[in-house]
């Protein structure tokens, strides 16, 4: 491979060698970059994701706070769940009462940072990515919902909802 | 048995879907329905101002609207059941908020007009006033079409920091709950309307800008192109749905 590569590029002129590989062509270290980049976004599709995205560990208590503000972490537009502080809850998504014992925290943690992984359809925000993003208002532009130590926090917090009750 | 046989042949004779169609009157408590049946509602007053603007010469060449329209009752019946239509100088789509601005302008020599002009909004709410109870009727105007058409796509299109379109919320989720708000169906058939929660008249730009930044996208430009393609849509989405006015939501 690495041999053949080298022929063409002594053959060729660099600006058309440039053009066939912006086109067609990849660099051997680059597809095999690729192709576990692949291999892990399959594996966040299905296994979540495993790895904390700061040495910080999340706080529940911190996490609480931004679930149940409804201005903040936006949850209880959607979810109900064990908030009897919140006077308001939505019906657009299921009852997050004792989903952290029916989901794994690599599950959460997915599902915060970016649900369409899980689901391509979903109506739940990306909360940390903002990929494929649309017409996003100016003020908004680059920023994500959350950063990546308040999703730490709520998946913290959302994997002590281990009660069966409201 | 005979009258089940006839309300039966009558459902099957709507469009299809318009069973099940609900403006956001539908949805209101029968204490807010009884604000908007009443007809010293609070939007009345813009009414009462709109008819007394419909007399009044302005402009350079002191016309008033009933100088060239005659009875707004005639002329305008069921021309706001209609709107967005052609405006042949422009060779686009105008919505009737954009004609009547267009009329002050281009008729009685009043200069470009800003939209949300407290005197454009009454004008508004009279002529559409007009078409009280009218089912919407839209344009078949072929030159609209392209315009619907985008109006289809910017509703079926994620938006926003929130990724939500038009659609997931006003066609897949409407009578669910987002927090305390019930989602409506998003039909544009009580515009402007007065809604507690501005305290004023608004029009369904202001509205639909509101929705917008609900889900952090960018709003569109009063009287922009895709505004105007998304009035479109609504309208041929709500078709056969009444007029409603004096609307009042909450
Ligand atoms: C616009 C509505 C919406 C918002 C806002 C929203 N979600 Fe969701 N959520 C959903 C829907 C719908 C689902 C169902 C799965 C899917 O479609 O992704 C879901 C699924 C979930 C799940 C998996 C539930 C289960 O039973 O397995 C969790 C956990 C979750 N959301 C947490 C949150 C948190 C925490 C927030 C706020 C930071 C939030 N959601 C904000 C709509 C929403
Ligand atoms: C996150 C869900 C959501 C999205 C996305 C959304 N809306 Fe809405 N919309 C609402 C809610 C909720 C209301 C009811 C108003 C309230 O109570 O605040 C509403 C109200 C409306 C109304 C008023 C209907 C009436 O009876 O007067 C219209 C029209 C409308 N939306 C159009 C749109 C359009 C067009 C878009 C896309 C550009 C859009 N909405 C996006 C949730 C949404
Ligand atoms: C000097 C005559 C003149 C005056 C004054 C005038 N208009 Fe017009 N109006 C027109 C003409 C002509 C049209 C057809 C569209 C065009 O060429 O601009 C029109 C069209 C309209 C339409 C659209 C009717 C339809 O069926 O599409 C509305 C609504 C309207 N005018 C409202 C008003 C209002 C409100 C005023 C007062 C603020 C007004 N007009 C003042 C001449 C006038």
């Amino acid at each position: 491979m690495r041999g053949r590569g080298m022929r063409r590029r002594c053959a060729k002129p660099l600006a058309a060698e440039k053009r066939r590989r912006g086109k067609v062509g990849l660099n051997p270290t680059l597809r095999a970059t690729l192709a576990v980049l692949a291999l892990s976004g399959t594996a966040a599709g299905a296994d979540g994701l495993a790895t904390p995205l700061t040495a910080t560990p999340g706080d529940p208590a911190r996490g609480a706070q931004i679930v149940t503000d409804p201005q903040h972490g936006l949850c209880t537009l959607c979810h109900a769940g064990p908030f009897p502080q919140v006077a308001f809850t939505g019906t657009l998504g299921p009852d997050l009462t004792g989903v952290g014992a029916r989901r794994t925290l690599a599950d959460l943690r997915q599902q915060i940072v970016d649900s369409r992984r899980a689901n391509p359809d979903t109506i739940m925000p990306p909360y940390h990515s903002t990929e494929g993003l649309n017409r996003v208002g100016e003020r908004w532009q680059g920023t994500t919902l959350m950063t990546a130590q308040e999703v730490e926090d709520v998946v913290a917090y959302l994997a002590t909802l281990t009660g069966d009750t409201p | 048995m005979i009258r089940a046989a006839v309300l039966a042949g009558i459902v099957l004779a709507l469009p299809a879907g318009a069973q099940d169609r609900r403006t956001g009157y539908d949805d209101m408590s029968p204490a807010l329905q009884a604000m908007q049946d009443d007809p010293m509602n609070p939007a009345a007053f813009w009414l009462i101002d709109g008819e007394a603007l419909w007399s009044e010469p302005a402009g350079t060449r002191g016309q008033s609207c009933a100088d060239c329209h005659d009875a707004a009752e005639d002329s305008m019946a069921g021309v706001a059941a209609r709107y967005p239509a052609w405006d042949e100088e422009q060779a686009a789509p105008v919505d009737l908020n954009g004609r009547i601005a267009l009329c002050r302008d281009r008729h009685q020599g009043a200069g470009p007009q800003d939209r949300a002009d407290p005197d454009i909004l009454a004008l508004l709410a009279y002529v559409t006033h007009q078409s009280r109870g009218m089912p919407l009727t839209p344009d078949p105007d072929p030159r609209l079409d392209p315009a619907r058409a985008r109006g289809e796509t910017l509703f079926t299109t994620r938006m926003g920091q929130l990724n939500l379109s038009c659609a997931q919320c006003h066609d897949d989720n409407s009578g669910g709950h987002l927090a305390a708000a019930l989602i409506p169906q998003g039909h544009p058939t009580g515009y402007p309307q007065y809604r507690l929660e501005w305290e004023t008249l608004g029009t369904l730009e202001r509205r639909i800008r509101g929705c917008l930044t609900g889900v952090r996208a960018e709003p569109f430009a009063p009287g922009s192109a895709d505004f105007i393609a998304l009035a479109l849509y609504l309208q041929s989405r709500a078709a056969g749905l009444q007029v409603e006015t004096l609307p009042i939501r909450p």
